[in-house]
């Protein structure tokens, strides 16, 4: 099959920058230094700077991972840890600097923010510069806002939780991020609250061979409800930059927690996530995870189910083009009773594309009862483009229900047909076999966000000649 | 007969995977007329449908096949579905997770007779009234999990939204009841006339009792074999198709 197509990337609308208004900067590379003067500048509490200390030199005994993505070309020495664009962080959007400011007009962050959300946060490089929520929601003791404002205005409650669900000795890049956090978001959602409209995050890397090391930490007492929301793009420059987040969700008993990513990052970024979520009795937990852009991503959202009833829900979506590699998957523990997940994983692989599927599911002996379902389905589109599953099951109870499904397919040469003959360019067939398969993930997004995918995917599908 | 030939082929070999199958079909089909195009199984009579929409895979090696004048050997198939072309297929292919009204509005666009969002939605409702398709059909994914009798009318259902010049229905009666064959060839025939042509593509006689063809054609083998008109498929329907194969083969080479 020919589908004369231009890459994703090559299209890649976000890729312009701004120049650099920094106000701050730590020298390149990596020491106990820059860890200590990011630290300092943060006027942090001594407990942390000595966790981000410990977290580097977790960091720096740590082996690279030998599996998974190739990263054997990041260079980490060459390599901003922190740049601060701003002094002072804006409530209003006057205040931004006009520059960040256009930038987020092109990406549609104030639009979205009138149109559906209960409250928003803009990243640039390591610190959030804008950042919103709506009075009724803070009046019902809803808390968002950066991390660094959540662990100076609420320390208390930020220190119970920070670094339970995932220690800095978790993995290397975890460990990383640890060192060298910056930004991200905090939210605390007291008993009983439902927010009906969802909180967004965007993330913008701007700088040139920048680190990005956001930290998010999302913590929903009993009963309560959240809905998550983020977004991320970066400009397309010569040099890699490195995007390393760790992503904490509490879900007490009852609550539910689903958080949703769109990550389209321009393909020169390393995008090494840790996700890793603790459901309570009878608690709801759900990834919706998107993943188009980066160069290599590897990400496989987790949920600990610790208490009886509790329930994960991951639903993965990857798009791969020529020179990416999507390593995605999911986790899920199940260690108490009557524990089900869910894991539904789509990907298409176009070009030299490559995505995997990297599961793991454990049922540990107490969990009688649990149920578990994976299903992961994967489409070429291509002769060379590829795609691999590493399923892992560790199942220690007998008293459980375990469902597997895997496919691998490719476009068929009759589907092609059947939509070229009602009229169908051979690139609009694609494009509608391509998002037909991702409909499934599609239908969980807030309209605003379906439209955009499908409409990213049209473009990576479109056969002008570039 | 009337009108100009709107369909013309000629002397057409088709071969798949290197196995030859027609091996010199003539057909014309006027502007309006309905045909059939009959015989026992395995005589080519699908494969002609599939080469006359441009499948890939159906390999035209000699001959020639034009619509209304325009060459339609070297069109891929998006470009005859443009000329008016329409093929309803024996087996439609699911397309998991494209609903049957997305789809449908994706091929009225493709082929320029996009209308706005709330007429093409009165008309999709009142066409589907007519081939007694329930409502909730739009939203269900394009052949996928569909009956046998749902394909078919799925495929009415496009033929009618699309309007074509000419409709190909290949093997259009096969697995459907008596109530959904009339339906069906009910449909056909109220957007039949001077406008569309049909095709009619069957072994089996029972669906031109609806359709009532101004000519049957006979294939057999990869040619047709005989023409002539509607009184030819009541032989066929009384007597099979040994006598008439026997007469042909007995007759002199013309």
């Amino acid at each position: 099959m020919a589908i004369q197509a231009r890459e994703l990337t090559k299209d890649y609308q976000f890729g312009f920058h701004d120049e650099d208004i920094s106000v701050f900067r730590t020298a390149k590379g990596l020491s106990p230094e820059v860890v200590a003067a990011i630290s300092q500048h943060k006027k942090e509490p001594e407990w942390m700077l000595k966790f981000r200390l410990k977290a580097l030199d977790h960091f720096m005994k740590r082996p690279m991972p030998n599996w998974g993505a190739d990263l054997s070309t990041i260079d980490f020495d060459n390599i901003y840890y922190y740049v601060k664009p701003v002094e002072e962080q804006s409530r209003s959007w006057d205040d931004v600097p006009l520059a960040i400011k256009n930038t987020f007009d092109r990406l549609g962050i104030p639009e979205a923010e009138r149109k559906f959300l209960a409250g928003v946060s803009a990243q640039y490089d390591s610190e959030v510069v804008y950042h919103n929520i709506r009075e009724d929601l803070e009046q019902q003791g809803v808390l968002f806002s950066d991390c660094d404002t959540g662990l100076r205005e609420h320390e208390d409650l930020f220190r119970k939780y920070f670094g339970t669900v995932i220690p800095p000795n978790d993995n290397k890049f975890a460990a990383l991020n640890s060192a060298v956090w910056s930004g991200g978001s905090f939210v605390y959602v007291p008993k009983g609250v439902h927010l009906d409209i969802p909180l967004q995050a965007y993330f913008r890397i701007n700088s040139d061979n920048m680190g990005q090391f956001e930290r998010t930490l999302i913590i929903a007492e009993e009963g309560s409800s959240v809905h998550y929301i983020e977004g991320c793009t970066a400009p397309t420059y010569s040099n890699d930059s490195l995007h390393s987040a760790v992503v904490e969700l509490i879900a007490h008993p009852g609550a539910k927690i689903r958080y949703t990513t769109i990550q389209n990052w321009s393909d020169n970024v390393y995008n090494l996530v840790t996700k890793r979520a603790i459901a309570h009795a009878g608690a709801t937990v759900e990834w919706i995870d998107g993943n188009l852009g980066s160069k290599i991503t590897m990400k496989y959202p987790s949920v600990y189910l610790m208490g009886e009833g509790a329930h994960a829900e991951v639903m993965s979506a990857a798009f791969a083009g020529t020179g990416q590699h999507q390593d995605a998957g999911s986790k899920a523990i199940h260690v108490a009773p009557n524990t089900t997940s869910n894991i539904v994983s789509r990907s298409i692989s176009k070009g030299s594309g490559r995505t995997s599927y990297r599961g793991h599911i454990k049922v540990l002996p107490k969990a009688h009862g649990a149920k578990v379902s994976v299903r992961c389905d994967a489409l070429l589109l291509d002769e060379e483009s590829r795609s691999d599953t590493y399923p892992y099951m560790d199942i220690e109870n007998p008293d459980v229900t375990v469902g597997h499904e895997a496919s691998v397919s490719k476009v068929g040469e009759d589907q092609i047909f059947y939509l070229t003959s009602r009229g169908l360019s051979e690139q609009d067939a694609t494009a509608l076999i391509v998002n037909g398969f991702f409909e499934p993930f599609v239908k969980e997004l807030p309209m605003e966000y379906a439209v955009e995918l499908n409409r990213l995917l049209a473009l990576s599908m479109e056969g002008a000649i570039g | 007969m009337s009108g100009t030939p709107t369909l013309s082929v000629h002397g057409l070999h088709v071969s798949v995977d290197g196995k030859e199958i027609l091996k010199g079909v003539d057909l014309e089909v006027p502007q309006g007329e309905v045909h059939a195009l009959m015989g026992p199984n395995g005589s080519g009579k699908s494969t002609l449908a599939y080469a006359l929409m441009g499948h890939p895979k159906y390999q035209v090696t000699a001959g020639a096949a034009s619509f209304d004048g325009a060459d339609l050997i070297a069109l891929p198939a998006d470009a005859r579905a443009k000329l008016g072309l329409f093929l309803c297929f024996q087996y439609p292919t699911a397309i998991p997770g494209v609903t049957t009204v997305n789809f449908i509005r994706a091929a009225l666009r493709a082929q320029g007779k996009e209308v706005p969002a709330r007429e093409f939605l009165n008309r999709l409702a009142a066409e589907m009234a007519l081939l007694k398709i329930d409502e909730s059909f739009r939203q269900r994914y394009i052949n996928d999990g569909f009956s046998g009798g749902e394909k078919k009318r799925s495929e009415i259902l496009q033929l009618a939204m699309l309007r074509p010049r000419l409709a190909i229905l290949d093997e259009t009666d096969s697995g459907l009841d008596v109530d959904a064959l009339r339906t069906v060839a009910e449909g056909v025939m109220q957007l039949a006339g001077p406008d569309m042509g049909v095709l009619v593509i069957t072994h089996y006689p029972r669906i031109l009792q609806y359709l009532r063809p101004d000519r049957v054609h006979v294939l057999h083998a990869g040619r047709v074999i005989t023409s002539g008109g509607a009184e030819l498929a009541q032989r066929i329907e009384r007597g099979g198709y040994e006598p008439i194969l026997g007469a042909v083969a007995a007759a002199p080479v013309a």
